[in-house]
């Protein structure tokens, strides 16, 4: 049994009449990224909260390395880290204030907060813009200096809410790789997120929130399983033969195929049981299959599900925002 | 100075894993900083926000001149009959009204402070919960004190000559920058209690109105009528005004100064407690 980062049982909050957290049972392993999963308003950031001792949940317990997130929030507090959906820096600061500040509330002397800022500012790219405030940032050094401001001392727990909406897609890959690196030196990352594959690329387990219950959880492989493979589209050079190709792949495949509004494109269902090779084994039978029949393939890609087909599939609804009054 | 083309561009920055891992490994975990300290880091940030914003030291430099100019001249002559001998007795008094009436910033700082994302940050830090409070407050002292300071020079410039030299001055300074500390926590509370930085600034205003002006500042309490002199002598403004006035024209009064020292610790007493259960279930 490998130590639990974080637990939870029952975990419950409203909000006037609105349960946002509805009984939320979690065990996060230590040392591995925990994904929280679904759509705006579904619990997500209001459990982040209760675990980082910023809301008191209203049922239920939660512990954090065995310690209570209310009757030992200090000790909870020392152990963990947050990066908020929204900027938690000082915007009207400027980069290397809001480390040095951070890190003099840690309990740095002033020397050391100052050469514990400069370090960080360098591992993450931002020493040209020390000194400049950080309102003047863009999103991506925004997400930096904050996730900066969150490891000056090394978490046990760092929580990342939503840390790449908004984000495009070359920031985004940073921010992938700074939280590997971060897991990698043992801290626990728990992560909430709107994307199924940055979940994919980065948990390895996941919980799927919806209106404030854990609806699925699981190992990423597990969850797409649940849903089905994903699909193969398919792009012929040649409009007159999607007829036949539809023909070959429905054969192939046993699966439902749709003509696209594209006349040279099909969508071909996978089956495939519970992993990607297996569905890509598919997807390379079906393309050599095509090949054969003397169909001219120009272009096909695989498709994963999309956080709306897993909706789909484990709630009979699609994943739409819903408001949530605070 | 370099054109936009030649900035870097920012996006080019690829984590690294080994400097990144680096400077993880050398993070030791400094002991819990003590409440003062704490305290202290949240008034450097309090200095840092007037670096970076110095307009919000327009509050403490216009408003506290015009007021001083304003009620010298509109009131010195029809109620002293002269402005020299008008300011001798106003100018205190003036300088109570101005750094109270200051100090309901504090509440509309508050509110929109903690509405930012920081203060998400600070909250999980284990440090001494009202730190950032207090801190926020230490930046504030710093305006009360620029704002006397100004009317100070304003009135001396214009003819305020106080018997209890720079001593009573400075020691009726102290004095009025303490109990507006303590004042401040009623702010910080409807600051945390107040959906927006405007109804904040509504509930400052009743508030302050009737508390500054209903009181000696401007005239002697004998000349009101009696139901308003109840108000007026368990109003604190009228005994920090009769407080200040007596250090600073060199007759010290010891029980109005024990009366408002008292007074500001009950405030602390209550709206400090208030505020910090408000802070704790936000």
């Amino acid at each position: 049994m490998t130590e639990l980062a974080i637990e939870t049982s029952g975990l419950v909050k409203t909000f006037g009449k609105t349960r946002a957290v509805d009984g939320v049972d979690l065990a996060v392993p230590a040392g591995t990224v925990y994904g929280v999963l679904g759509p705006n308003g579904a619990g997500k950031t209001t459990a982040v909260k209760m675990l980082a001792t910023l809301l008191r949940p209203d049922g239920g317990e939660a512990r954090v390395f065995g310690h209570d997130v209310v009757h030992e929030a200090d000790a909870v507090r020392a152990r963990v880290s947050l990066t908020g959906q929204y900027a938690s820096v000082d915007e009207d600061l400027t980069g290397l204030e809001n480390l040095v500040l951070v890190g003099r509330l840690l309990g740095y002397r002033k020397a050391r907060a100052r050469e514990r800022a400069g370090q960080l500012l360098d591992a993450f790219g931002l020493s040209d813009a020390a000194d400049r405030q950080v309102k003047n940032y863009s999103g991506g050094m925004r997400r930096r200096i904050d996730i900066a401001a969150s490891i000056l001392t090394t978490p046990d727990v760092l929580f990342l809410d939503e840390p790449t909406t908004g984000l495009d897609p070359r920031s985004r890959n940073q921010v992938w790789d700074i939280v590997r690196i971060i897991v990698a030196q043992g801290t626990t990352v728990m992560l909430t997120t709107q994307y199924l594959d940055e979940a994919d690329q980065l948990a390895s387990r996941i919980a799927v929130i919806d209106r404030g219950k854990v609806i699925a959880e699981g190992t990423p492989g597990e969850l797409k399983a649940s849903v089905g493979a994903g699909s193969v589209h398919v792009r012929l050079r040649d409009a007159a033969q999607r007829e036949d190709a539809l023909r070959v792949l429905t054969a192939v495949l046993g699966s439902s195929v749709q003509l696209d509004a594209d006349p040279v494109a099909l969508t071909a269902q996978l089956s495939g049981e519970d992993t990607d090779r297996e569905a890509a084994e598919q997807a390379s039978r079906a393309l050599a299959e095509l090949a054969a029949a003397g169909i001219t393939v120009d272009n096909f890609a695989l498709g994963q599900p999309t956080l709306d087909e897993v909706f789909l599939a484990l709630t009979d609804h699609p994943a739409t925002t819903e408001e949530v009054a605070a | 100075m370099s054109t936009a083309t030649t900035e870097p561009t920012v996006s080019s920055y690829t984590p690294a894993a080994d400097s990144l891992a680096a400077v993880l490994d050398g993070a030791e975990r400094p002991p819990r900083p003590s409440a003062w300290s704490a305290a202290v880091t949240f008034g450097w940030r309090a200095m840092l926000k007037i670096k970076h914003v110095p307009e919000q030291m327009f509050d403490v430099t216009a408003f506290p001149i015009m007021m001083v100019l304003m009620f010298t001249y509109l009131f010195g002559g029809a109620l002293a009959g002269s402005v020299t001998e008008y300011l001798q007795y106003l100018l205190p008094g003036i300088m109570v009204t101005s750094v109270v009436m200051i100090t309901m910033y504090t509440g509309t700082g508050v509110n929109v402070d903690i509405e930012k994302g920081v203060f998400d940050r600070f909250r999980t830090l284990p440090i001494w919960r009202p730190a950032a409070l207090v801190g926020a407050l230490f930046g504030d002292v710093f305006r009360y004190v620029t704002a006397a300071t100004v009317i100070l020079v304003v009135g001396l410039i214009l003819g305020f000559r106080p018997q209890g030299g720079p001593t009573g001055v400075v020691l009726g300074i102290a004095l009025l920058v303490l109990f507006s500390f303590a004042f401040s926590w009623v702010w910080t509370m409807f600051g945390l209690l107040l959906r927006s930085e405007k109804s904040v600034m509504g509930v400052s205003m009743m508030v302050l109105f009737p508390l500054t002006f209903l009181s000696n500042v401007f005239v002697e309490p004998t000349t009101m009528p009696g139901w308003l002199r109840v108000f007026t002598e368990v109003n604190p403004v009228t005994h920090l005004v009769a407080a200040v006035r007596g250090l600073m024209q060199g007759r010290p009064d010891a029980g109005e100064i024990t009366w408002v020292l008292v007074a500001g610790a009950v405030i602390v007493a209550i709206f400090g407690t208030l505020t910090m259960r408000l802070y704790n279930r936000k």
